[in-house]
């Protein structure tokens, strides 16, 4: 894969920008998972991950081609996912729609007692239950969580994309997980 | 669990880092066995790894694809110009040096449209004719620009005419005559003796 990559590398380094939409079609699926659980809802998410793909082809050439590619296009997309939950203002209201979902305030997503009446929407309930704690980690823990536990990156590779010390992305680390869990506690 | 030590906390994190070395793996199973609190505590953070892990992946847009390749800026001619002319300095430099250069000698050969001479003794200048009496013998090279030359005499050497006729029947010239009269003999009589000078030059220089 890594061969071809490189290959497609080239070719779009010599002009060929059709030989681009392999390198999207490849990745385009992590990059997407990253931006939506770091800005929470589908459409920023999906400009995110454009404008990652454009910044990346704009600056391939600043790409060293001896590292990996995968973390250098993470950390365009974190970059930018940065940027734009740093414009937002904190908008958390409990009328507020919950990003991600339709007709779904905070309100709904307090716990009731009522017994769901399907095992699917109980299954649904659970993902938009997981994406809303996610959602709610302070920015700097829900990167690392994301990276580590969505894409199942090594902490190695975290700490290469978020350009930060290893002991500086496990403090972060253990700190998400211990927040995460008072959150879910809580509920 | 407020009387516990700090560290066995750390050494839970380290351990669902798998970064924990075998002393503190067995001195936390020991503590876990001791301290339910802890034990809690453990859990909860298993749980916690696991919830998140339960993220379903969320589709990717269909066409987001083509969304991105649609807004990849276009490969401009430009860009392509500018690229090529990065990849050849060489070429490029030569087409400027002959431009100016041949645009310094167009333009020299058009403004000098004054007569001149190249200066010898024993030579008679008429209007813009220029004489080599009989009897008399001009050594040197003669260049005569925008006029004509009347060879009565004896030349010792080459004659070129710029812009003009040579004139002689009976005359003695020991050397080559030219006669020049448009742009590109011009040139090529630069080129030439151009070339001429670095040889002359390079022979000289061997001479000695």
């Amino acid at each position: 894969m890594d061969a071809l990559l490189n290959k497609r590398i080239k070719q779009v380094l010599k002009g060929d920008q059709n030989a681009f939409a392999d390198i999207v079609s490849l990745y385009q699926s992590r990059l997407y998972q990253v931006c939506y659980r770091m800005l929470g809802n589908k459409q920023e998410a999906e400009d995110i991950t454009q404008e990652a793909f454009v910044r990346a082809y704009i600056n391939l050439h600043t790409f060293d081609q001896k590292r990996k590619f995968s973390t250098w296009l993470y950390r365009i997309a974190t970059n930018l996912c940065i940027d734009r939950i740093r414009k937002k203002k904190p908008d958390y209201y409990l009328d507020a729609e919950v990003a991600g979902t339709e007709g779904l305030n905070m309100y709904s997503q307090i716990a009731t007692n009522e017994p769901l009446p399907v095992e699917q929407v109980e299954e649904m309930e659970l993902q938009e239950r997981v994406h809303y704690e996610i959602s709610r980690l302070p920015e700097k823990y829900r990167m690392i969580i994301v990276l580590k536990y969505i894409e199942e990156l090594s902490l190695q590779e975290i700490s290469e994309i978020v350009d930060m010390p290893i002991g500086t992305v496990k403090t972060r680390l253990h700190r998400g997980r211990e927040a995460l869990r008072k959150q879910l506690k809580n509920l | 669990m407020g009387t516990c030590p700090e560290y066995i906390v750390e050494h839970m994190h380290n351990y669902l880092d798998g970064d924990i070395s075998r002393e503190h793996e067995q001195e936390l199973k020991k503590h876990l066995q001791e301290c339910s609190a802890c034990q809690q505590h453990m859990h909860e953070l298993s749980d916690t790894i696991a919830f998140v892990k339960s993220a379903a992946q969320v589709e990717t847009p269909k066409n987001l694809e083509a969304m991105i390749m649609a807004q990849l800026p276009k490969p401009k001619t430009r860009f392509g110009v500018q690229k090529w002319l990065r990849q050849h300095p060489f070429l490029i430099a030569a087409a400027v040096f002959c431009l100016f250069m041949s645009a310094a000698l167009f333009s020299h050969f058009n403004d000098d449209q004054q007569f001149s001479v190249t200066k010898q003794p024993n030579l008679v200048v008429d209007g813009q004719t220029v004489i080599v009496p009989k009897g008399e013998v001009v050594k040197g090279d003669i260049v005569v620009r925008n006029g004509d030359i009347v060879v009565e005499g004896e030349v010792d050497g080459n004659i070129t005419v710029i812009n003009g006729r040579y004139m002689a029947s009976t005359a003695m010239v020991s050397g080559q005559i030219d006669e020049i009269n448009e742009s590109f003999e011009w040139l090529w009589y630069k080129v030439k003796t151009l070339v001429n000078d670095v040889f002359t030059l390079d022979t000289t220089i061997d001479d000695e």
